[in-house]
């Protein structure tokens, strides 16, 4: 505790960060207020009045999560040229969804992707199916986004998690019960401004710190700039392979299914979908997935080369740096002792932020053989970076002002509670739209649709906050097979019930069986271990249907043929049963064409 | 729900959604071949080239794919308004 205090007392930007916190908070809270709705199509689709940029802005802040925010440039940083599937892999679905998807679920025009899937394939079974898989994907999905919150809070302020987890709670549960879609819409347009602001201002800084003052723009550092010739030469000299040479964490075929499950995965994924349900007009739905891509690939194209540029300086500054001091430091508050290097750079770089960010336990060093300098070589490893520091340290890292810091926490913190708020919309709108009005109470008044409207996104807000304190084991391992879950079971229902007039239910329901069936297990078999929380010591109950990777391709990657099993499957199936009734072929006539 | 319009442009609304798979299939097309083709399949065989300071499959891998597929969806969403119009099927 006196150690939490003494850093409390000595950074310069906590007053900063309550500060920026306080103000974008008390604008998200004032943004629901004026937002607040009486009627469920205000509640579940913003009354689609959001126009196409609105919308574009809100999809963006809805897509990038804490993990955009915070993690990725790290993990591009970690992979190299590989980290480019989580590039394409998140950027690419937007054209599928804008090509294929979105123009014709808003003519279609009703709440959710379950009522279209439902509608479509005249089926109240596919609806349940698909109601189920948008509540599990979210679900997962959300309790994420407020393990982020919680963990920017105890970084940033030095409350506990499970305080920042339920002040996150309050702030989501205020805008999303008052206001719903609507409300959530415009605190959302609010947040992808905090969020791109306070990723640009460090990355443009760094970008104008490493090419000593020749260019300020990230996308034209990285590209114009000798940094990428340096860095490989460092990592050449320091015993890995060059930054910019392909396959070196995962092999071709296996970049390529990662790639393609995480594009169909974003192309199905509900929370996304929903967001083109909220505008006026079909030609609004088009124009507003380009917007979203442009706003997002502001960040999607930043975020590159912040990973560039952070691994060089990580590796320039502290490689060769000279001890000149080490503090030991007892176990305190469930930490573990531990030493406080403190660096001189050969080079004068400043390495005071090397110092600081010891205490979070996210940097260390240990001067494995008493040579009195750190070495970063592949053979000795002197010091160990978790990966999600590189946005966190960039402003301490190229000296910027106190205000900054703060400002990157008040965009973590945006990033992530735009997300949850989206997905818990979805959760909400599956449990009372789809399962209670259609299966429980048919006849319920506008008002009763209400009030389950809104008591459900309170227990939806009040599930994501208890998997955002007690995260079970299998979260981290889900969030990233979300994407193979909604390749493999949405996607293929939702495109063909468009283009394939012929796919019936038949062929929809057994599609989406197979594909889920397919891909669970395959992730199940290969991640029990982790699922479950067993060691993988207790070989005998290993399934016997795993035993090794199939054609070496990642439990991440699988997606992409569930996907391609249940395209088969639905497009067989749908030929050898009976032509769906006259009124869906009608339906599918009409979403295809905008009057 | 639109029967009346659905009956008078009948041809209108056939033309139109054959146009528009057209279109659909060029620029997924174009999709395919710049994101798993050139940035992930071909990346070592384009990396012998260079752009600016860099291979030229990397700087396709992590920046010029995403930059192709906000111009894919603009060229999309241009077009589409434009058949729609040519074919009289606007909302």
């Amino acid at each position: 505790m006196s150690l939490a205090l003494l850093e409390a007392a000595a950074d310069p930007s906590r007053p900063w960060t309550f500060a920026f916190i306080g103000i974008t908070f008390a604008a998200y809270l004032l943004i629901g207020w004026r937002s607040r709705v009486s009627e469920t199509r205000g509640f579940y689709v913003a009354g689609q009045g959001v126009p196409a940029i609105a919308n574009g802005a809100a999809t963006a802040a809805d897509w990038m999560s804490a993990a955009s925010f915070l993690g990725m440039a790290g993990l591009i940083s970690v992979k190299g040229s590989d980290g480019s599937m989580y590039l394409m892999g998140w950027t690419g679905g937007y054209v599928l969804l804008a090509l294929l998807l979105a123009p014709y679920l808003r003519k279609f025009g009703q709440f959710t992707v379950p009522d279209f899937v439902g509608t479509r394939y005249a089926s109240p079974t596919a609806r349940i199916v698909a109601a189920c898989c948008a509540i599990f994907v979210s679900l997962t999905y959300v309790a994420g986004q407020m393990k982020g919150v919680g963990v920017v809070f105890s970084r940033f302020l030095d409350v506990p998690l499970e305080a920042g987890v339920i002040i996150g709670m309050f702030i989501v549960a205020f805008f999303a019960v008052l206001g719903g879609m609507k409300g959530i819409t415009w605190t959302q347009v609010m947040q992808y401004f905090v969020l791109i602001v306070a990723f640009l201002i460090p990355a443009f800084a760094i970008a104008r710190i490493l090419t000593n003052g020749d260019h300020s723009v990230p996308q034209s550092a990285f590209l114009f700039s000798d940094l990428a010739e340096r860095l490989n030469q460092i990592q050449v000299d320091l015993g890995f392979d060059e930054y910019t040479k392909p396959f070196t964490s995962e092999s071709r075929l296996n970049v390529l299914f990662i790639t393609a499950a995480l594009m169909f995965g974003t192309a199905g994924l509900p929370h996304v979908i929903v967001r083109f349900y909220t505008v006026p007009s079909v030609r609004a739905a088009r124009w507003s997935a380009f917007w979203a891509l442009l706003f997002i690939a502001i960040l999607y194209t930043a975020a590159p080369a912040v990973g560039m540029f952070a691994r060089y300086n990580l590796l320039n500054s502290l490689h060769g740096a000279k001890i000149v001091g080490v503090e030991e430091v007892a176990a305190t508050d469930g930490r573990a002792a531990r030493s406080l290097y403190r660096l001189e750079s050969p080079k004068g770089a400043d390495l005071d932020w090397a110092y600081n960010w010891q205490s979070t336990g996210l940097l260390s060093f240990a001067d494995l053989d008493d040579s009195g300098t750190i070495s970063l070589a592949k053979t000795s490893a002197e010091a160990t970076i978790d990966k999600d520091i590189i946005v966190l340290s960039t402003p301490e890292v190229a000296g910027l002002p106190a205000w900054v810091i703060a400002l990157v926490a008040a965009g973590g913190l945006a990033a992530a509670l735009s997300t949850a708020a989206g997905l818990l919309l979805v959760i909400s709108s599956s449990m009372a739209h789809d399962l209670y009005v259609q299966f429980i109470d048919p006849k319920a008044s506008e008002a009763k649709k209400m009030m389950v409207g809104r008591a459900m996104i309170i227990v939806a807000i009040c599930a994501a906050g208890w998997f955002g304190i007690h995260p079970p084991g299998f979260v981290a391992e889900t969030v990233a097979f979300a994407f193979g879950l909604a390749a493999a079971s949405f996607f293929p229902v939702i495109l063909l019930g468009i283009f394939d007039s012929r796919a019936n239910r038949e062929g929809a329901v057994s599609g989406m069986i197979v594909g889920i069936v397919f891909t669970a297990f395959y992730i199940v078999g290969n991640q029990w271990d982790t699922i479950f929380s067993v060691t993988r010591e207790a070989d005998f109950v290993r399934p016997w249907y795993m035993t090794r990777w199939f054609y070496g391709i990642s439990p991440q990657g699988i997606g992409t043929a569930g996907m391609l099993l249940n395209f088969a499957v639905t497009l067989v199936v749908s030929r050898l049963t009976p032509p769906p009734p006259k009124e869906v072929r009608e339906l599918v006539e009409n979403i295809r064409v905008a009057g | 729900m639109e029967s009346d319009s659905v009956s008078e442009n009948k041809s209108g609304r056939e033309a139109f959604w054959r146009a528009n798979k057209r279109l659909i299939f060029v620029l997924l097309s174009i999709w395919l071949i710049v994101s798993l083709g050139c940035g992930v399949w071909w990346i070592e065989w384009l990396n012998q080239y260079t752009i600016g300071e860099l291979p030229l499959g990397f700087w396709i891998a992590q920046q010029g794919s995403i930059y192709t597929f906000v111009v894919l969806i603009l060229i999309y969403a241009i077009c589409a308004d434009r058949l729609e119009r040519k074919y009289g099927v606007e909302e």
